[in-house]
């Protein structure tokens, strides 16, 4: 064997194994981020955590539980308003589009989900926001609905073109219409997809920090109904986070494992369980 | 009944109208329009709300350095500095562990092993940018201070960009943490366009005697270049974007400085903590511009980054030439 083809056996093993180092780094950049926070965030987690009002400044103790229910409140309305447009709009696009019309869509939407989350909040700033002008969970639950229209709306098409023909031919064959076709054959054909791409885009939503910065701006206190400037999970981690006290920083701990845990266990469910079989799409 | 003759387009709207269809249509796509007003008035918004300061600085918006809300003189060039120096750290580090991690991946790695890394890989993806601020701050500032600095400013010092002080927020630590956000979008695009190169590439290759890392390097990557082109784009898009974690580790200084360890500010990052307390219209429109300058700049590389990778993956799933 000549000396020649010896060096180009050690560069190819070489480069190979350090693709492989390059593999194990990247995925061990995850289970750092999981046992830093699950280090740092499990020994200050307690039970005030999710059943007190924040302390007053100075104060030690106190917890985050209107932070909770305020993240619980803005998500639910997000979905309300993003899941229809996006569901629907994707129905539309896979059953009843003539070209023209399904391209504008389509175009839209991606450039929808390319738009920066920040940029997102100027935009419920000053559509929600200035024309009420005060800061509301509305507002906050707008910036994160838009964010999941884009995913919804695509994934929902794709779903649904995924659908075998002959489903189609026969629910045609025995006489329904199209829309019966598509509400009692099609979709549940493909509602597991759907369902796990909406879960994805929620724990995507629910960890944007910010376009909640002025939008649901925060509160220190229980918000009431919707119209009332809200606390989140996310940005309640900012403030805490970025804030010189010391017991503060704890909490932001307890917040950032609660979030983590909260958005991988969501992915992991809809990944696992719910998309048994089914290529989950990438947002 | 009609018994003959095609099944759709004979029929008349009334006839449809009374099956469901054409209402089925109708609301669909009202749905599907709200996408594309949604869109247009976020455009819309943008252009109308930053009229101010196009018409007071014009184009000098972009070039001039001074951000004094006081005087109220904007100038976005520190903020535009901070962007593009970040993202271009971010991307030196990102690009050659991705592709390194994509090529195992997608050519080394047995489909068991490789899906198992990729659920990883996805899972990484879906962690929330502040929790990336959030070790940033506790984690990577002071081991950019203690451990870093100390090893790079020491030997390379005399660099411009290793000179000066670290106070362990700046470019350089901002850099770092984009540069692990953007990871997975790299990995996870590489692998499926290099997944999608044809195999008889890879198979030619061997066959006129070339090692398995040569067929790699020297034909299955060659082939994907474009793709792989596009999820760096895509990467870059994320990386310009990204507002939470930049804004907690960046230092937040509107200044520019030769050396990655000074603090500095980003576009995102500015728009973060001034936007609320913003007096006066200049001001926030100022800061608005400066989304719609995000904006365009993340839609352009959005748009190449696509088209690049759709022209790679139909090359590999076509006859090859």
């Amino acid at each position: 064997m000549g000396a020649r083809l010896r060096w180009r056996r050690f560069v190819s093993n070489f480069m190979l194994t350090m693709t492989g180092v390059c593999a194990v780094v990247s995925v061990m950049a995850l289970f750092l981020i999981l046992g830093y926070l699950l280090f740092n965030g499990g020994t200050s987690i307690n039970w005030d955590f999710f059943t007190k009002l924040p302390k007053p400044v100075g104060e030690t103790g106190g917890g985050m539980a209107n932070a909770i229910v305020g993240s619980g409140k803005i998500l639910l309305l997000a979905s309300l308003f993003g899941v229809p447009i996006g569901f629907l709009g994707g129905i539309y696009l896979a059953e009843f589009s003539g070209r023209g019309m399904a391209s504008v869509v389509r175009y839209a939407a991606d450039l929808l989900n390319g738009v920066p989350s920040i940029v997102i909040g100027i935009f419920a700033y000053s559509i929600v926001v200035l024309p009420f002008k005060h800061f509301s969970a509305f507002a906050g639950a707008f910036a994160l609905g838009m964010m999941m229209i884009p995913i919804t709306l695509r994934s929902t098409e794709e779903f649904l073109k995924s659908v075998p023909r002959m489903l189609r031919e026969g629910a045609m064959a025995l006489g329904a219409s199209k829309w019966k076709t598509i509400a009692t054959v099609i979709v549940p054909a493909a509602y597991r997809g759907i369902l796990t791409a909406i879960l994805l885009a929620l724990a995507r939503v629910a960890g944007e920090t910010a376009p909640l910065l002025f939008t649901a701006f925060g509160n220190r206190y229980e918000s009431h109904g919707f119209s009332q400037p809200t606390a989140t999970l996310p940005v309640m981690i900012y403030t805490y986070a970025v804030s010189p006290y010391e017991d503060w920083h704890r909490q932001a701990w307890a917040a950032g494992l609660v979030l983590l845990g909260l958005v991988l266990m969501i992915n992991i469910l809809a990944r696992t369980i719910l998309s048994r079989g089914i290529a989950v799409p990438r947002s | 009944m009609p018994s003959a003759g095609p099944v759709t387009g004979s029929r008349s709207f009334f006839s449809k109208l009374r099956d469901g269809d054409e209402i089925a249509r109708l609301v669909t796509l009202l749905f599907a329009a709200t996408v594309v007003l949604i869109t247009a008035a976020l455009v819309w918004e943008l252009w109308v709300n930053s009229a101010l300061p196009r018409q007071k600085f014009g184009l000098h918006f972009f070039m001039t350095q001074t951000w004094d809300p006081i005087m109220d003189d904007f100038g976005a060039l520190p903020f535009i500095y901070g962007t593009l120096v970040t993202s271009v750290v971010a991307l030196l580090i990102s690009v050659p562990l991705g592709i390194g991690a994509a090529i195992f991946l997608a050519e080394l790695a047995p489909p068991r092993i490789s899906d198992t890394l990729q659920f990883f890989i996805d899972l990484l993806a879906a962690v929330p940018s502040v929790i990336y601020g959030l070790l940033g701050v506790f984690t990577v500032v002071p081991l950019m201070r203690t451990v870093i600095y100390p090893a790079l400013n020491k030997p390379f010092g005399f660099l411009p960009i290793f000179k000066g002080p670290s106070y362990g927020v700046g470019f350089f630590t901002a850099g770092i943490v984009l540069a692990i956000m953007v990871i997975p979008y790299i990995i996870s695009v590489s692998r499926e366009v290099l997944l999608s190169v044809p195999r008889d590439q890879r198979e030619a290759a061997l066959a006129l005697g070339s090692t398995r890392w040569e067929s790699t390097w020297k034909v299955v990557v060659p082939f994907a270049r474009t793709g792989i082109m596009g999820s760096i784009f895509l990467a870059l898009a994320r990386a310009l974007g990204e507002t939470m974690a930049v804004t907690m580790v960046i230092g937040n200084t509107p200044k520019i400085a030769a050396s990655l360890f000074a603090p500095g500010y980003s576009i995102a990052a500015v728009i973060a903590n001034e936007f609320t307390e913003a007096t006066g219209d200049l001001y926030l429109q100022s800061l608005i511009a400066l989304g719609l300058a995000l904006f365009l700049l993340t839609f352009i590389l959005n748009g190449l980054a696509r088209i690049l990778i759709v022209v790679t993956t139909q090359k590999g799933s076509g006859v090859t030439a």
